[in-house]
């Protein structure tokens, strides 16, 4: 450019270098400790199961996305993250295809990154809970060796698999829900449980949450309103009847709710885009998930309890609009 | 009281006319492009499926015990001519909706949340008051789905969709996605 020609931009001037390439590595980057837990319990099963799941999404992405999508990092992220939603002894060709009917059918079909309705992850999560309602419930006990697979990893594709020779355990939630049977907080919060590959750690998805919301790459309001709206809502059923409703903070801990609070419900493109709407949006998931815990037919509530807020989200959005400065009308419209 | 509770939410939200039993998808596809308009299409939806399920149970109690064999007739004629008198009375009071609503007002006659209802409420033996509320809660069902399909669009509406979803593919897939989101519900209450 040479001196004297003008250069004639829309706002906003000053970039902050917050991109959204940036943003989603650092989501990537902030995943990495989660990850690591994952396999420390389970094994190579883990890297098997995390790998097909995000080997589906990037190369749905790769193959039916816009040219250079690849490389902004948020088809990594729904791959990493749905492979930390699935049971560790799942077949891997099933991991594969949740990620590529996540990225296909969750974000690429409603036009690419930004204009998604539901989270990918769970929605590829929901798909596989529907088509392979089993092997989606198949939660493996302790091994012996760490290096046993926790299942039938390589079956292959639409066939009848054989009967694996693992011994199978139950999430904590199961036996609550169904045994009545607690399990001690402590284990809990460290991982040393049953569940899905990314459930077993609250602590440490909190604290890589925790540094997410402090770089404000999360919005704070959504995990907080989650956890007050379930602390509130189980705890007054734990009063009513303490011996059929389980403690709040036995919810708060056990299953998804921590990667789903942190990780999934604060998906920038999937949450309300108001202040307040956040609010509104994070109580509901809350409230959801205690209702379909405690009277649902299944144990585990948050992958439904946060798609089903998706879908409202355009709703509140429009509910949410802030007033327009100085006039009693809403914006927009 | 909690029967008829449990009645309307399970019409309502758990067995949603819509998202689980797949029953009135017309309306859904073809309505729910606008926020206003799906509401009011709600509405008379369940003004329709409310006098339905007056109708049936009258019929249930008085003509067809003597004739069984005019189930499906009755029925089906009740609805259309239910229809038939929704129509003319929004065609009067308020001709914009009327145009809004085109060809799905009368195609509420063909829509199959109506009788469905009906044979529903005859096969589950529905009283009076449980017929009503079981009518009111698909209603408020098909209410729910409509204006969820609704906003969801109104916002899908500027999105770079591809060329080959683009109009009704993409209802299709949302609605799926929908259903999906709706089986968290399935087997809700039926424990306890």
């Amino acid at each position: 450019m040479t001196a004297g020609e003008r250069l004639v931009t829309a706002s906003p001037h000053l970039a902050s270098g917050h991109t959204t390439p940036r943003i989603m590595w650092t989501v990537v980057a902030s995943l990495v400790p989660v990850i690591g837990a994952a396999v420390w319990f389970f094994g190579p099963s883990a890297v098997f199961v995390i790998g097909a799941a995000t080997a589906g999404a990037l190369a749905t992405e790769r193959v039916f996305g816009r040219a250079g999508s690849l490389m902004d990092g948020s088809g990594l992220i729904t791959g990493l993250l749905l492979g930390l939603t699935l049971p560790a002894g799942l077949p891997i060709w099933m991991a594969f295809v949740g990620g590529a009917f996540g990225i296909g059918f969750g974000k690429l079909i409603f036009g690419g990154l930004g204009q998604n309705v539901f989270n990918p992850a769970l929605l590829g999560r929901a798909f596989l809970q529907a088509a392979f309602p089993v092997a989606m419930t198949t939660w493996p006990a302790e091994q012996v060796s760490w290096w046993t697979l926790r299942g039938d990893t390589f079956a292959l594709p639409l066939m009848a698999g054989k009967a694996a020779d693992v011994v199978t355990g139950a999430t904590p939630l199961g036996l609550m829900k169904f045994e009545q049977q607690g399990t001690t907080l402590s284990h809990l919060m460290l991982g040393n449980t049953g569940g899905s590959l990314g459930e077993t750690a609250g602590i440490l998805i909190t604290l890589c949450g925790l540094y997410l919301a402090l770089r404000n790459y999360l919005n704070w309001r959504i995990p907080a309103s989650i956890f007050l709206a379930v602390l509130v809502f189980a705890g007054l059923l734990h009063q009513l009847d303490p011996g059929r409703f389980p403690a709040p903070l036995f919810m708060l801990f056990s299953g998804g709710l921590m990667l789903g609070a942190w990780y999934m419900a604060t998906d920038m493109v999937t949450s309300p885009v108001t202040n307040g709407g956040t609010w509104v949006f994070g109580a509901g998931v809350g409230f959801l998930v205690v209702v379909i815990r405690v009277w649902g037919g299944l144990a585990e509530g948050v992958m439904y309890a946060i798609l089903l807020m998706n879908a409202l989200v355009p709703f509140i959005n429009r509910a949410t609009q802030p007033r327009v400065l100085g006039t009693r009308e809403r914006s927009g419209a | 009281m909690g029967e008829l509770a449990w009645i309307f939410l399970s019409a309502a939200v758990i067995n949603n006319f819509t998202l689980a039993l797949f029953l009135g998808l017309c309306p859904f596809m073809g309505v729910s492009g606008k926020l206003d308009t799906s509401l009011r299409m709600g509405a008379a939806n369940t003004f329709v499926l409310t006098i339905t399920s007056l109708c049936v149970w009258a019929l249930n109690t008085y003509v067809l015990p003597h004739a069984p064999y005019l189930q499906l007739i009755s029925f089906i004629v009740v609805i259309a001519s239910l229809v038939q008198i929704v129509e003319m009375a929004i065609r009067k009071l308020s001709p914009t909706l009327f145009r809004e609503m085109g060809i799905f007002l009368p195609l509420i006659t063909t829509n199959c949340a109506i009788l469905g209802l009906a044979i529903f409420q005859t096969n589950r033996g529905y009283g009076f008051l449980e017929g009503i509320v079981f009518a009111l809660g698909a209603g408020v069902g098909l209410t729910l789905a409509l204006v969820l399909m609704a906003s969801i669009r109104e916002m899908s509406e500027l999105a770079d969709v591809p060329e080959a979803a683009r109009g009704l593919g993409l209802v299709l897939i949302i609605a799926g996605s929908l259903s999906m989101a709706f089986m968290g519900f399935a087997g809700l209450l039926s424990a306890s």
